[in-house]
């Protein structure tokens, strides 16, 4: 939101792309050389919820549609890529059956359809993107267009979350029930236990998190991104004004929902396995929460937010489990009560007060005109 | 049709324990717009209220759950009210972050009675009046303790209904709904009536809370278990209105309980949850909305 300023300097507008572009090559070559193995595949795990902030952030914060069931889209991201690794270990081991382990235990004896085609690493990799976004275009097209919205919306994706683990835990033969998903020694040959594998691992994770910043960064920044907001804030008005909002939200919510499968491909062979309760309500939940916290009108916000509350997670869960808990519980109140537009409006007005000591200056942040209900 | 009829005293219990959790979010959410997430943290303390009265106070089981129900409304409407007046009430119209917000609230609780109660459940027990039950023809045998919620539901449901159309507290909450302005000018104090509907919907969230203490588990999370649903009951149902709630609890009950009967039980949450959305291309606000002219 440079656009407070009248003409903005080659300084001013080199300043993002520098400052992307160093926090690019600090996060790649400086990190790894300087954190273990350890904490560098958590950082892993912790960039692929950022990327799945980004999506919540472009859906929720520019499109107003609160998105309380990313995990399933994740989840199916995660499950699509589980599939594939679990089928190359049992492919790898000459002791095993042909059928992975908790099959067999099961009473199955051949291999489910569904399961078949994700003996294919590419058919995984595209499914774990391709089949969150059409399950998302589905629902997200079917509702808006009846107008379904705000508050119902997101219950809908909460059923929906909730639905999702119920059927994964309950079809166990079909998909490692509560268990979920473990044991992924290779992938296409290579062994993904070794620190080479893992800091490629965290590369490709930091560059599909820039790749889909920087597109949506751009989507944000074009005459849709432009519409995307005005939906959020009056929907009638685009709709008399001859625009249709219902591809408009469906195509947001559909990309938030890719995104979000794409880090779950990447978070299983990080993480070493899938289950239903990284994936549920709450955890859904809590995906939303912490782009609330980083900022849900700011994309960099909404990525650094996921990325700080799971660092503050894993910190503190480690040494005070029943403390974080009020703590984080009491943060969610504190900061929707007093900073709605997260870490990244603090920033904002920080900067606006040390730069411009006149409180007459219009918040620069697009304000959150909408999610005014019914009256 | 021979498995709907057998079904239909199941579906029935099922939409009991369902109206029970929705009916505090025909209030709290439905009236007022407010997506309490804790609700299911009122509804855990409710079905905790019980097991103090009964461990700690030490009330003979014969009549402890009767004493809980009066005490769980008292003390959950207590705590709503509490929140109501002192957080949510700046929240107004901005639902969304009622839901996260609300959501911090009922993670405090819920760790609260883990501290408090051991994270393990607690064992209440059923007064031994409920114990047994009926066989139905069909071979279908139902628990007291369910005909003793179905009963408990459908008594507040009369009593709410009384309440909101003949007491003058509850005709001043329906003109608060329909039109806070006017309502307003009309001499009405709209802060008391908005933290009374909080009071009466957080105190039905303790009702529910007792009865669950019947049926199932008691622990910390017992009321995450049953939120989701009651949120869908009353998006089904339609928002604000009563008789949409009833008739979409028992509706979902008895889907739930049919598609039950021929699938396997994890199946049919999918099959409910794309039924809800089916219904909803039809009829997108829900079985009964209340009719206004506003643009959203």
């Amino acid at each position: 939101m440079t656009t407070t300023e009248p003409t903005p300097t080659l300084l001013h507008r080199l300043r993002g792309p520098a400052t992307l572009a160093a926090l690019l090559a600090a996060a790649l070559l400086l990190l790894p050389q300087l954190l273990e193995p350890f904490r560098l595949n958590l950082l892993a795990q912790y960039l692929c919820y950022a990327i799945v902030a980004l999506g919540i952030a472009l859906a929720w914060g520019r499109g107003g549609m609160l998105t309380l069931g990313q995990g399933v889209y994740f989840g199916l991201g995660a499950y699509a890529m589980a599939m594939h690794l679990t089928l190359q270990a049992t492919a790898a081991d000459p002791l095993a059956p042909d059928l992975p382990p908790f099959m067999v235990w099961s009473g199955l004896t051949q291999l489910p359809w569904f399961w078949r085609p994700f003996t294919s690493p590419a058919v995984a990799v595209l499914a774990a993107i391709l089949i969150p976004g059409t399950l998302a275009a589905l629902l997200g097209w079917s509702v808006f267009r009846r107008r379904v919205r705000g508050a119902y919306f997101a219950i809908l994706n909460q059923a929906l979350a909730a639905a999702f683990v119920i059927l994964l835990i309950g079809q166990q033969h079909l998909t490692g029930g509560s268990n979920g998903l473990t044991n992924f020694p290779v992938f296409a040959g290579q062994s993904l236990y070794t620190p080479t594998a893992q800091t490629t691992l965290y590369t490709l994770t930091v560059l599909t998190l820039t790749a889909t910043y920087l597109l949506f960064r751009h989507i944000t920044h074009s005459r849709y991104g432009k519409l995307l907001i005005a939906v959020r804030d009056a929907e009638d008005r685009v709709r008399y004004l001859g625009h249709n909002p219902t591809w408009i939200k469906t195509l947001a919510y559909t990309l938030a929902a890719m995104a979000a499968g794409a880090a779950g491909a990447l978070f299983v062979p990080i993480m070493g396995i899938i289950s239903p309760t990284l994936i549920g309500v709450i955890p859904s939940i809590m995906m939303v929460l912490a782009v609330a916290i980083g900022g849900r009108h700011s994309l960099a916000g909404a990525a650094a937010g996921a990325i700080i509350m799971n660092t503050a997670q894993t910190t503190f869960a480690e040494t005070f489990a029943g403390g974080w808990t009020y703590l984080q519980g009491a943060l969610f109140v504190l900061v929707i009560a007093l900073a709605p537009q997260g870490l990244a409006g603090l920033a904002t007005t920080l900067k606006n007060r040390l730069t411009r000591p006149t409180p007459t200056e219009p918040d620069p942040a697009p304000a959150p005109a909408a999610e005014r209900s019914t009256p | 049709m021979e498995a709907l009829v057998n079904q239909l005293p199941i579906g029935l219990a099922i939409g009991a324990v369902l109206l029970l959790a929705a009916l505090g979010l025909n209030f709290t959410f439905g009236q007022m717009g407010v997506i309490n997430m804790a609700h299911g943290e009122l509804i855990m303390v409710g079905a905790y209220t019980a097991y103090v009265l009964h461990a700690w106070v030490g009330i003979n089981p014969a009549y402890s759950l009767l004493a809980a129900l009066p005490t769980a409304f008292a003390v959950t409407g207590t705590l709503g009210w509490l929140l109501e007046t002192t957080l949510i009430r700046h929240f107004y119209g901005r639902p969304l972050d009622t839901l996260l917000l609300t959501f911090g609230i009922g993670m405090i609780l819920q760790q609260a009675a883990r501290d408090i109660f051991g994270a393990p459940n607690v064992d209440v027990p059923a007064p031994t009046w409920l114990t047994g039950g009926i066989t139905l023809p069909g071979d279908i045998r139902i628990h007291y303790s369910r005909l003793f919620i179905l009963a408990l539901a459908i008594t507040c449901v009369i009593a709410i209904a009384h309440y909101l159309n003949r007491s003058r507290q509850g005709r001043r909450m329906r003109a608060v709904i329909h039109n806070r302005d006017l309502a307003a000018v009309s001499g009405i104090n709209t802060r008391t009536v908005d933290a009374t509907t909080f009071f009466i919907g957080s105190g039905l969230a303790g009702i529910a809370g007792v009865a669950l203490t019947l049926i199932g588990p008691t622990g910390p999370t017992l009321g995450t278990n049953y939120i989701v649903d009651a949120f869908l009951v009353v998006v089904v149902g339609g928002l604000g209105r009563l008789s949409g709630t009833v008739l979409a609890a028992f509706a979902l009950g008895i889907l739930n309980a049919t598609v039950e009967a021929w699938a396997d039980a994890s199946l049919a949450k999918l099959i409910v949850f794309t039924a809800i959305v089916a219904f909803l291309q039809a009829r997108p606000q829900g079985l009964f909305t209340v009719k206004t002219r506003a643009l959203t």
